[in-house]
């Protein structure tokens, strides 16, 4: 066989893990699906029935009797947690990204985006320990009463009471800071990379250099931050550990104001894997890997959006940066 | 004369207003945007502290030289298992990594490795927790191998796989042209140009991207945390059918303890972890940035 044929056969193992991985998940949870149906996705319940009793068959499927499982409490603190996170780290990233590109001369600028960008690298579990040690008791100590003191009086979702600090809001700051390196890179490049007539063009005009880059330069860089921000938007919703360890792993609890414990998708499977086991019918571990077939095809479509959108903004060429 | 100077001035004292308010206003937005960055940076240098700082304290020479004991003990076990699924993973993940690049660099404009390149995209940003779930269902269930160093292995290697492409595509998209030019003319068949001259030439940034790969797999938790399982003891050289222990399950795990004795493992472990991930990092970029220079 030839040298390029092998190679493109070797290439293939990617498209056969990315699919084999929907697919098995797919396969595994099947009865899942047909079990729960459309209802798994506004159901605000997950119960695993009676471990104790004989299992029952239901609609055709053996199950433990009560056993219902929704998942509308993780669908919503998945969006919200995502949601504010993306709120605190687009204009944080944008900031972060125009100071790095127009403000540090570029020989320093390679070494301080290198050491905020470094933010990228930190394991997931480490940026939970830190969550867990320093950021949860330093938020309800300090911080949390004094939002709800202030903004809660504009603002019922900031209102009290304040809990214990393992809340959407903690989740949220944490999550933000693991994604603005994303956006802050991938803007910087995009910054960087305008051409140095339109600047010229707009000072020549009369601009002061902040205006030049407001009204010029960051305009000419809103595709890639549409894209940044999609894979920010991405990362966040698949985002594990951290979220596990900060954000109080709520079970079907909907939030009522921004103190409250939530919990994720991707968080969700790791706490109950264990107690899912429990369940003989494996009805519970099956509708678990429906929650992970359901993140696979969120995060793939997220994804395949963002980076196509990059590519064709791009005219075909990739972002270097993440 | 006056009334000459008098409309003169006026636009111009309004003209001025006009200029404060815009400085103002400038000045403002570099000043949000340089406390941005600096809120960034004092954050990262807080996270660096609590990991460094307590972690220095908690390390020991027991750290290192004993196993892990309930609450207590070291953390030699982890070590051993972090190192073993790692270099699992980079066994399985180099040599298709490094392919699936290779292809995406030489041939870029054919749709299959357009479609390789957008995969391998894609893939990298498929949550790590549901390549682990996957490996729970696909290897400790199906293929029965439970808590497993394969089915560890294989989980992070398909987290290290894209990365690898990714990277061994970039380094040898960087391989100048005329190299193959002077290759092929000297009458070099494709095997040996790709193999023999461009990949040689950046090797340095390929192996870059590697150890990139490496720090990511020792990093990574959520896809063993069901796959590699857990084990206080050593490794007893099994494939299948046995758990392993690896340092990130003990920051998560043993952070939560009332003991101790339990946190001081937990800081140590995120210690080691966070130093090798850094020390790679800082390397990779000292190495691909005098590469970019020449």
């Amino acid at each position: 066989m030839k040298f390029r044929a092998w190679l493109a056969l070797v290439a293939g193992i990617l498209p056969v893990i990315l699919l084999s991985v929907v697919l098995f998940l797919a396969l595994y949870s099947k009865q899942a699906i047909h079990f729960n149906g459309w209802g798994f996705v506004v159901r605000n319940t997950w119960n695993l029935g009676n471990l104790y009793m004989d299992p029952i068959m239901r609609h055709g499927f053996q199950v433990q009797p009560g056993a219902t499982y929704g998942i509308l409490f993780l669908i919503v603190g998945t969006l919200l947690s995502t949601l504010f996170a993306l709120l605190f780290a687009v204009p944080v990233g944008i900031g972060a990204a125009i100071f790095l590109a127009e403000a540090i001369p570029s020989h320093l600028r390679t070494w301080i985006s290198f050491f905020v960008e470094l933010l990228m690298a930190i394991p997931s579990v480490v940026f939970g320990l830190w969550g867990y040690v320093v950021v949860i008791p330093f938020l309800s100590r300090h911080f949390f009463p004094l939002l709800a003191a202030t903004l809660g009086r504009l603002i019922p979702f900031f209102a009290g009471p304040t809990g214990s600090g393992y809340s959407l809001l903690t989740a949220s700051i944490v999550l933000a800071l693991m994604i603005v390196p994303i956006i802050a890179a991938t803007l910087r490049d995009a910054l960087v990379s305008q051409p140095v007539s339109l600047r010229e063009a707009a000072l020549g005009l009369g601009a002061t250099r902040f205006e030049a880059l407001w009204k010029v330069i960051l305009p000419g860089a809103r595709k890639t931050l549409i894209g940044a921000t999609f894979l920010a938007l991405g990362r966040a919703l698949g985002e594990t550990m951290a979220v596990l360890m900060v954000s109080g792993n709520a079970l079907n609890y909907l939030p009522h104001n921004i103190y409250d414990p939530i919990s994720t998708m991707a968080a969700f499977i790791v706490s109950q894997l264990d107690s899912a086991l429990q369940d003989p019918t494996g009805m519970a571990v099956r509708s678990l890997a429906e929650i992970a077939f359901v993140l696979a095809i969120i995060s793939v479509i997220v994804n395949g959006l963002a980076r196509l959108l990059l590519l064709v903004w791009n005219n075909g060429q990739r972002t270097a940066a993440v | 004369m006056s009334t000459v100077t008098s409309t003169l001035e006026r636009p111009l004292s309004k003209r001025r207003q006009i200029r404060l308010s815009r400085r103002i206003v400038s000045l403002g937005g570099w000043t949000l945007s340089g406390l941005c960055l600096l809120v960034l940076s004092v954050l990262m240098v807080w996270i660096l502290m609590v990991v460094f700082l307590r972690g220095a304290g908690a390390l020991k020479w027991a750290t290192f030289a004993t196993i892990t004991q309930g609450n207590g003990g070291g953390l030699k076990n982890a070590i051993e298992g972090t190192l073993v699924l790692s270099v699992g993973a980079l066994l399985l993940a180099v040599p298709f990594g490094v392919a699936s690049g290779i292809y995406a660099a030489e041939y870029p404009n054919s749709p299959w490795a357009k479609t390789i390149r957008f995969l391998a995209d894609v893939l990298v940003g498929v949550p790590s927790i549901v390549v682990g779930y996957f490996g729970y269902v696909a290897m400790v269930q199906w293929m029965g191998w439970n808590f497993s160093v394969a089915g560890g292995s294989i989980a992070l290697a398909i987290i290290c796989l894209p990365y690898i492409c990714r990277t061994t595509e970039l380094a040898l998209r960087q391989v100048s042209n005329d190299l193959r030019d002077a290759a092929y003319s000297l009458g070099a068949n494709e095997r040996r140009v790709v193999l023999g001259v461009c990949l040689p030439a950046a090797m340095p940034s390929v192996l870059t991207g590697v150890l990139l790969a490496l720090a990511v797999s020792v990093g990574e938790t959520a896809p063993l945390l069901y796959t590699a399982g857990w084990s206080n003891f050593m490794w007893d050289g099994h494939l299948i059918k046995s758990p392993i222990g690896y340092l990130t399950y003990a920051i998560w795990t043993f952070i939560n303890e009332p003991f101790a004795s339990a946190n001081r493992l937990a800081y140590a472990a995120a210690f080691l972890v966070t130093g090798f991930v850094l020390i790679i990092n800082v390397l990779a970029r000292f190495v691909l940035e005098r590469r970019a220079r020449q």
